[in-house]
């Protein structure tokens, strides 16, 4: 609660003069003086779930420079952070999409890797306008999210076993649709550069971005927008929040569900054009941990898997958190298994503060 | 009394059923809400009422029976459906979203946006408008001791809350409003001021219906009492045909009813 919660409360207008006399006007009582710090900073990471993974953030900067030095903080070797986290934060946005709610997709990496394939198949095999494959791709994307929505709110499976199933199924068409082979990035260099155009890069001030990374920010942006200042971005969190409460509410719940799993699986096929512009080829194999890295950035991040709660903007700073580790690991000289370790004790200490934050309530 | 009993029902249930399993929580029940008038319904736990109100909200389809609105048969598939043609209801569980704010809370389902080209093109919300009215009428209401309007609705106390789902209602009905046990949760004073409430409502030509174990409350504010018990109508009162006790004892059965005291 806000430091305004913690004053005497105020009466506002009262027009009933019988009840007045029957209660007294303060009739809330006042706990919150007698509130430790710690209840107090609990209080606060509730209201504000970005604050948590934005403090490990810092400090993990703080930390990694001072270990490392001045080639940690230098812009180049920043950018290369943000470049490294961008297909995660692309997907992540899907993701996050999904767990606030309440849902979790294990098929978006999949969703990715087969529309890079159909859009690269479409581009170089079918000799198909590049910007007309893109575009293909994305569709594939839509349908791919059709399916797991209608698996969720028509047939009532639980998301976690129809992405599962799913996950299985595109994986599969992807290495039937590219027949596992991979397609060369000159090729496509030569034949449909558009398809690599997220992979160039400006310069600001010694750091270079690719378009990918700008579209990666845009795209936390856009979503940010819809899901704050938007009557549906509401709805997405009180879908997830209580859907009982939500439906009673007269929200159309599962045309929001569906909703969410169609614009998750067109940013996972955005996010495909992104793959492509960062590694230049199509590979029916690429990606395939980017499922579980997703997972990792929306939680670290601060959503809570039981839905309803949760940024978007503490989505990027979570996939922010793991480049960060990974890139400053790296360069310490640290062997990439505590990599893995790192960030699998950053995910448990992220739900466990989640928890400690959700037990707190009144 | 302000009611019309001479006039067309507003609302009207006939012969509802509904079953859940093997259980029928609804037996071929009637229920009819007249223009102007409180109508409390009564019953023990587990009678039926508030399955019986779900379905004339849109929140549950009934197995049987008919609904009529303004006598014109209607089919709510949804509590949407139901809002459109006005019909406000505060249900027992109160059906906030305990993430959100107060505000987004009152118009969940009903969001304001921007006037021109934000809100038609961008889809912009329009908060500060919700915060306002959401804070008008809080505070018109006077339910609360609320200082911030945009605070989370999971941490305002239970009472707080039912004032939050009675300010809904208030703010939307426009042709029935329904109140499911709205002042379970409340104080002495809170009680009070959500019984002047239905009043209020009332006197600005809403009928309502309330769901209430509170008999002095139901004897205070009803027009007509419907008694509910085993899934049915048994009677249908008024506080002045009938004692409290009297009342109590049609509930459980301990006193058969012959006639039906109510004209129409
Ligand atoms: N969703 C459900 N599934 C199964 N049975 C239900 C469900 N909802 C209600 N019932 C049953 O229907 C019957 C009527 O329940 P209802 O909630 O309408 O009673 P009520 O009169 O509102 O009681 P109370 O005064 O306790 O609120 C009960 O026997 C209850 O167990
Ligand atoms: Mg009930």
């Amino acid at each position: 609660m806000s430091a305004a919660n913690s004053k005497p409360s105020v009466h506002i207008s009262d027009h009933d003069k019988v009840a007045d006399q029957a209660g007294s006007g303060s009739y809330v009582a006042n706990f919150e003086a007698k509130e430790s710090p710690l209840e107090r900073f609990k209080k606060f990471l509730h209201k504000y779930p970005v604050a948590a993974p934005t403090i490990v953030l810092i400090l993990a900067i703080i930390g990694f420079s001072a270990i490392i030095g001045d080639r940690f903080l230098h812009p180049f070797n920043l950018s290369l952070i943000l470049q490294q986290v961008t297909i995660i934060g692309v997907i992540g946005i899907a993701q996050t999409l999904i767990i606030l709610t309440a849902g979790i997709d294990l098929s978006v990496g999949a969703i990715m890797v087969l529309a890079s394939v159909v859009m690269g198949r479409m581009a170089i095999d079918h000799g198909i306008e590049a910007w007309l494959a893109l575009l293909i791709g994305i569709g594939v994307g839509a349908i791919t999210g059709l399916i797991n929505g209608s698996l969720i709110t028509r047939f009532k499976l639980p998301p976690f076993i129809a992405t599962l199933g799913s996950w299985n199924v595109f994986f599969a068409l992807n290495l039937w649709y590219s027949k596992s082979e991979t397609i060369r990035s000159q090729e496509i260099a030569n034949n449909a550069p558009l398809l690599q155009w997220l992979g160039e890069t400006v310069t600001f001030f010694g750091a270079r971005l690719t378009y990918g990374s700008l579209l990666m920010l845009a795209l936390f942006v856009l979503i940010w927008y819809a899901l704050n200042w938007t009557a549906w971005g509401r709805h997405v969190y009180a879908t997830g929040d209580d859907p009982a409460a939500a439906k009673l509410a007269g929200i159309r719940t599962d045309r929001v569900l569906l909703s969410v799993y169609v614009l998750a699986g067109i940013v996972c096929a955005i996010g495909a054009w992104v793959l492509i512009g960062r590694i230049g080829s199509v590979s029916p194999q690429a990606g395939y941990t980017t499922n579980l890295d997703s997972i990792t950035a929306v939680v670290i991040g601060g959503c809570s898997l039981f839905g309803g709660r949760g940024s978007i903007f503490g989505t990027l700073i979570g996939a922010l958190v793991v480049g960060v580790f990974r890139n400053g690991l790296a360069l310490a000289g640290v062997d990439v298994l505590w990599q893995e370790f790192t960030v699998g004790i950053l995910i448990i200490v992220a739900v466990g503060v989640d928890q400690w934050i959700r037990r707190g309530k009144a | 009394m302000t009611a019309h009993y001479d006039q067309q029902p507003i609302l009207q249930a006939r012969s509802i059923v509904k079953r859940y399993g093997s259980v029928t929580a609804i037996d071929h029940a009637d229920l009819t809400l007249y223009p102007g008038e409180i109508l409390a319904v009564i019953g023990d736990n587990g009678a039926g009422k508030s399955s019986l109100i779900k379905a004339l909200s849109g929140a549950l389809i009934p197995d049987e029976g008919e609904i009529l609105l303004d006598g014109k048969p209607v089919h709510f598939n949804s509590p949407m459906q139901a809002r459109e043609l006005g019909i406000e209801t505060v249900y027992q569980n109160l059906a906030v979203s305990p993430a959100l704010n107060i505000a987004d809370n009152l118009f969940l389902g009903r969001e304001l946006r921007k006037p021109g080209i934000l809100g038609s093109v961008f889809r912009m919300l329009d908060k500060r408008a919700m915060e306002e009215r959401a804070q008008a009428k809080m505070q018109e209401l006077g339910l609360m001791t609320i200082q911030n309007i945009s605070q989370a609705v999971e941490s305002l106390s239970g009472g707080q809350r039912q004032g939050v789902a009675v300010a809904r209602s208030a703010l939307f009905g426009s042709k029935v409003v329904i109140m499911d046990e709205p002042t379970a949760a409340l104080g002495v004073k809170e009680s009070r001021r959500v019984l002047n409430l239905i009043k209020e409502v009332r006197d600005r030509g809403l009928p309502i219906i309330l769901i209430s174990h509170n008999m002095p409350h139901v004897f205070e504010v009803a027009d007509r009492i419907h008694i509910h018990r085993l899934g049915k109508c048994a009677a249908t009162i008024t506080p002045d045909s009938h004692t409290m006790s009297e009342a109590v004892a049609i509930m459980t059965g301990a006193m058969e009813v012959n006639s039906d005291p109510v004209a129409a």
